[in-house]
């Protein structure tokens, strides 16, 4: 307890370690609030939604702090809905059964673009007759402009720049920007626009909800893909996948490869011998082909991929260094007297030579962590990811399989890169001081 | 004056008695090295195949591909469309059957591994399914054995460039260790956790797309000069993004890692006495510190030669490199299993092949080998 205590004050030496600590303690915050604000089921059918899971969303936006490194501001996107209340409703009966529904909603736009597109989505109900909705868009500079008329269906979707009429009327062949444009300057006009919508219902329990979605160019936190989800999901979710699938390996990896050290030195002889044979097959092993080979022909699921992970690489070239300690310590006295006092072979491996180890395993540890961590992100790249999770590096391979460095969407494949990088550099800053801690031959270098 | 010149005479004599000695030690070590690599690849090879087949899990898939294409076949034939539904269903299974013997999925899964280990050693590795080599044949051999040397260009060119900077900056910074470059290098080594292909995707980023003045990605320019001296030129300029994404990921771990062996090294009392003597630095490098340690750089070397090979599969892809790992890479894509299983072997052999020439070096260079006994550390 008192070594470690000691050597925890020793680590608090090394700033990098500190840095390393508050990275991993920040991913791990991440991680847990990503579980508990996106459950797993919830996370898994928000990735695999379609277009009615994520219709709110444009394409290849990216995240909204864009703006603030542009000098010419973006729009970013938003939604209003009559439901919560953020488009204001007023209904007005009126005789025999019919009513008026006004629907308003204002926006500011500070923009020097135009949005990509908008919508406007309307949920009515009615028994037979339909009702009748007209749409007007009041303009900062104060002109009016009749978007359209017609009757509403039950589910009634209007899309903006798909309207004929209203190019004609605008005279331009981009709705989006006959809508924004200053008459004068032919720039964007900014202030506050304002939609209204009219509904005349003809049956008493007719009503009209509607939600407005309007695409701009820019897109929450993280932005979106080609399938317009909001890549936050999967940059969060990636987090608690990475640190899981990073630990699991190594911690396997290294207690198995220490257990076999130790069992090979204890024992000697043909075991000794039949370990380092295979030590040295492993060596011409492929590795990284036999994970490809097994990804895609047996299965994708990260498990079968961290099994056979650490399966392959439990006799790497590690085990010859753990041997070469092991085959000291194995001299020692207090083993002697162990074997004099007729120790079991079991007990000396597993209570006394190995918590010998203990302190050389874990700047090891932690230090093959980012290779793992980044062996799952390389797999993810060739298209051998986890078929259901979200993870970072399948958010890299969309991007790659989609051109994002080509055409200039940077923030795809930046933000799962820098956390990436973060998570490397934290664990490796970490393992570097332990390192320099637990090994002596370091201490002074 | 005889006697002087008898003496150099019998000196010249020792000389090459011992070089000769020391020739059939060489000789015989890397010999005995080499049966036992054989065997090792053997070994390895064998296993690659297992686990291609995954106990019977890959024939089960070519099964059902045979059945698939010959029941299409066979329902959109007109010619059998009029023959009694039992006579075509027998006839149906008979040419599966055939089919399956012609593919020799019919043998039992212990012979047909030790004729796929074979084959495999000679590399005969089968006809792909669906790519083809540059030339046109549908040989795996062909295909990769096309593809190998841009993967050999791009892997010698940055493991070359790798070693020596890396050796030499380590021998530099080890004579004044605590400097401020020193500093930088122990800080940056932390960097080296993300393999090349991660670094690619900056490097493109920066000098491909930002900057545009090297490209994405290819072996040369599209189309390829016609002249000899242009080619090259333009093979170089593409291999710049690559090789850089190789030499960067590694690059500050390794010079962290041989410094301080250096640095552990030029604090024995040998050292220390010939500092004492005063002898050059220089000297003092290359005979007293790099000398002896120079088999286990080697063997470090070896190991991250090792390493690279793995993560060129990705690199390559990143950068549309037309080498061994793009091919593996289109060859999940197209789901070709011959070239997938083909790759694995080659990329067994190119291991075992990286061992033997380092073990070689190694034999060369370590005075214990030289002078007998053969062992190895």
């Amino acid at each position: 307890m008192n070594t470690l205590k000691n050597s925890f004050r020793e680590i608090l030496r090394y700033p990098s370690a500190i840095m390393g600590m508050v990275v991993i303690l920040l991913l791990v915050v991440i991680a847990a609030y990503a579980m508990i604000k996106i459950p797993y089921n919830n996370a898994i059918t928000l990735w695999r939604g379609g277009e009615d899971v994520w219709y709110q969303n444009p394409k290849f936006a990216p995240p909204a702090w864009y703006n603030f490194f542009l000098s010419k501001k973006l729009p970013v996107s938003f939604t209003a809905n009559t439901m919560d209340g953020s488009i204001s409703k007023k209904i007005t009966p009126g005789a025999q059964g019919t009513g008026t529904v006004d629907l308003s909603y204002t926006f500011d736009f500070n923009y020097d673009g135009y949005p990509q597109e908008m919508f406007l989505y309307f949920n009515n109900k009615f028994q037979h007759k339909q009702p009748f909705v007209s749409i007007m868009w009041l303009t900062p500079d104060g002109r009016k402009i009749r978007i359209g008329n017609f009757g509403a269906n039950q589910k009634e979707t209007y899309r903006f720049s798909q309207d004929e009429k209203l190019q004609i009327r605008l005279k331009n062949e981009n709705v989006m920007e006959g809508l924004f444009v200053n008459p004068e300057t032919k720039a964007p006009l900014k202030g506050k626009y304002q939609l209204l919508i009219t509904g005349t219902t003809f049956e008493k329990d007719s009503d009209i909800d509607a939600e407005f979605v309007f695409h701009g160019q820019l897109y929450g936190m993280a932005g979106t893909d080609q399938l317009r989800r909001d890549l936050t999901v999967a940059l969060l979710w990636g987090t608690p996948v990475a640190l899981a699938f990073g630990l699991i390996a190594s911690l396997g990896t290294s207690v198995l490869t220490m257990i076999i050290a130790a069992i090979g030195s204890w024992y000697g002889g043909w075991v000794d011998e039949l370990l380092q044979r295979i030590t040295e097959i492993n060596l011409v092993l492929p590795f990284f082909s036999i994970l490809i080979m097994i990804g895609t022909f047996y299965s994708h699921s990260i498990w079968v991929i961290l099994g056979v992970t650490i399966l392959l690489s439990i006799f790497s070239g590690s085990i010859k260094a753990y041997r070469a300690i092991f085959l000291q310590v194995k001299e020692s006295m207090y083993i002697e007297a162990a074997r004099a006092y007729g120790a079991s072979d079991s007990r000396i491996i597993f209570l006394y030579l190995i918590p010998r180890m203990i302190p050389l395993l874990i700047p090891g540890l932690v230090s093959s962590i980012p290779a793992f961590v980044f062996l799952e992100a390389s797999l993810a790249v060739l298209g051998l990811g986890d078929p259901v999770l979200p993870t970072w590096g399948k958010i890299i391979n969309d991007a790659n399989a989609n051109g994002a460095l080509y055409k200039g969407y940077y923030y795809w494949i930046m933000e799962p890169a820098a956390l990436l990088m973060i998570t490397g550099l934290g664990f490796a800053m970490l393992g570097f001081a332990l390192d320099r801690i637990f090994n002596p031959r370091l201490r002074d270098i | 004056m005889a006697i002087d010149d008898k003496s150099s005479l019998e000196s010249a004599k020792r000389k090459t008695s011992f070089g000769n000695s020391t020739f059939m030690r060489v000789a015989r070590y890397t010999a005995v090295r080499l049966l036992t690599l054989f065997i090792t690849v053997v070994i390895g090879v064998y296993l690659t195949i297992m686990i291609a087949n995954m106990g019977g899990y890959v024939d089960q898939i070519m099964k059902n591909e045979i059945r698939d294409r010959f029941q299409t076949t066979i329902a959109i034939s007109p010619g059998f469309q009029k023959l009694d539904p039992n006579v075509r269903k027998k006839l149906m299974e008979e040419t599966i059957a055939q089919e399956e013997k012609r593919m020799g999925l019919d043998i039992p899964i212990a012979v047909r591994d030790a004729r796929y280990l074979s084959n495999a050693l000679t590399l005969n590795l089968g006809r792909a399914i669906n790519m083809t080599s540059d030339s046109g044949s549908k040989e795996v051999r062909l295909i990769l054995l096309g593809r190998l040397p841009a993967t050999l260009l791009l892997a010698g060119t940055s493991e070359l460039f790798l070693f020596v900077i890396s050796v030499l900056l380590a021998l530099s910074l080890s004579r004044r260790y605590g400097s401020f470059w020193d500093k930088i290098v122990i800080t940056l080594s932390p960097t080296s956790a993300a393999p090349p292909w991660f670094y690619g995707i900056f490097l493109i980023l920066i000098f491909g797309a930002l900057l545009k003045v090297l490209p994405f990605g290819g072996l040369t320019d599209s189309p390829p000069p016609e002249n000899p001296i242009d080619y090259g030129l333009s093979v170089l300029k593409h291999l710049i993004l690559p090789s850089s994404a190789i030499i960067v990921s590694q690059i500050f771990l390794s010079i962290y890692n041989w410094r301080t062996f250096f640095l552990i090294y030029s604090s024995e009392d040998y050292v220390e006495m010939a500092k004492a003597k005063g002898l050059p630095a220089g000297d003092i490098e290359r005979r007293y510190i790099l000398r002896p340690t120079l088999p286990t750089i080697i063997t470090q070397f070896a190991l991250l030669v090792i390493t690279l090979w793995q993560g060129f599969i990705i690199t390559e892809t990143v950068f549309l490199w037309p080498g061994l790992g793009r091919t593996l890479y289109q060859a999940i894509g197209l789901y070709d299993i011959p070239v997938i299983v083909g790759s694995t072997i080659i990329y067994a052999y190119l291991l075992a092949i990286t061992v033997f020439l380092l073990d070689f070096v190694y034999a060369l260079v370590d005075p214990r080998v030289k002078v007998g006994g053969g062992g190895r550390s």
